[in-house]
């Protein structure tokens, strides 16, 4: 119980760096990266809280999290390869990492 | 007025971190003016209320908020964000303090009605005592399942939850008919390639 109690704290601490770094960027991949570390932070989060409350009923939604996490961020790094072509003067893109 | 009262856990502690980070989340939201940061934020905001659903022990709302908010909601403001700008307009000031007095107004008034509501967890609440009691007698035995908002949700209403299946269902086949499958902004192809007819790296 102690364990499960230390490891739930430390996947906090986890979560509340990986927020940070979502909060200050400043390139477009640190908010990815920090996004898709933030999901394994839930992941790891859920499994450690059934075994907190002695009910690890609920493993295999942790795992269904890792898929959407897995997927999302897929996803999210299509949107790179969709952006607009160079030339479009209509449509400016922001140089990578300008926040 | 209230004998009942709250246990202190751990669980209790790992609740109000969540909220703490949820709040934080939310002001960050707020005061980006970068899209894509926003999109990541509220991302990361479904997680967060995902994972306190699961503290809630309500898994099935939780999957739906992590497919939902995550997953889906997250690409389609993307896709949302390719065909506008990336970064938000400066906010126009001067209506700012009638909003920020209409919305304390409407937020303590809020406050003020939780103050009546039962303490969570309390077995003397309306909400646990007449059909959520025989929810709870009667799961262990009717089905079994170890959660009894799923049991609720899929067994005890599952005919309530597969006509809104049904009714997303529809509402899915009527927008990807109006919008028209594999085309976007009045019928350009897409395409993986680019003007060029090479493919994009």
């Amino acid at each position: 119980m102690t364990m499960f109690a230390v490891a739930t704290i430390a996947i906090v601490i986890a979560m509340v760096l990986a927020l940070i770094r979502a909060f200050a960027g400043p390139s477009l991949y640190d908010r990815v990266l920090a996004g898709n570390s933030f999901g394994t932070k839930t992941v790891l989060l859920i499994g450690v809280m059934g075994f907190l409350t002695g009910r690890p009923d609920f493993l295999d939604i942790a795992l269904l999290y890792a898929l959407i996490n897995f997927a999302a961020t897929i996803a999210i790094l299509r949107f790179f390869s969709y952006r607009k072509p160079k030339g479009d003067p209509a449509a400016p893109i922001n140089k990578e990492g300008a926040a | 007025m209230n004998e009942f009262h709250a246990e202190l856990s751990p669980i209790v502690f790992l609740d109000l971190s969540l909220l703490t980070m949820l709040v934080l989340v939310a002001f960050a939201m707020l005061r980006s003016r970068h899209l894509f940061a926003v999109v990541m934020l509220s991302g990361i905001f479904s997680l967060l209320s995902a994972s306190f659903f699961v503290s809630l022990d309500a898994v099935d709302v939780a999957f739906t908020e992590a497919a939902v908010g995550a997953g889906i909601s997250t690409v389609l403001m993307l896709g949302g964000m390719l065909l506008t700008a990336r970064r938000e307009k400066p906010v126009v000031p001067g209506r700012a303090p009638v909003a920020l007095a209409v919305t304390l107004l409407t937020g303590a008034a809020l406050v003020y009605a939780t103050i009546d509501m039962p303490a969570f967890g309390d077995p003397e609440a309306p909400a646990n005592k007449y059909v959520g009691q025989a929810y709870v007698d009667e799961t262990p035995s009717d089905i079994a399942v170890p959660n009894i908002v799923t049991a609720v949700l899929a067994s005890y209403r599952g005919f309530d939850t597969l006509g809104e299946t049904m009714v997303i269902f529809t509402a899915g086949i009527a927008v990807i008919l109006l919008l028209g499958a594999g085309s976007v902004r009045g019928g350009r192809e897409i395409s993986d390639l680019d003007d060029q007819g090479e493919e994009k790296s």
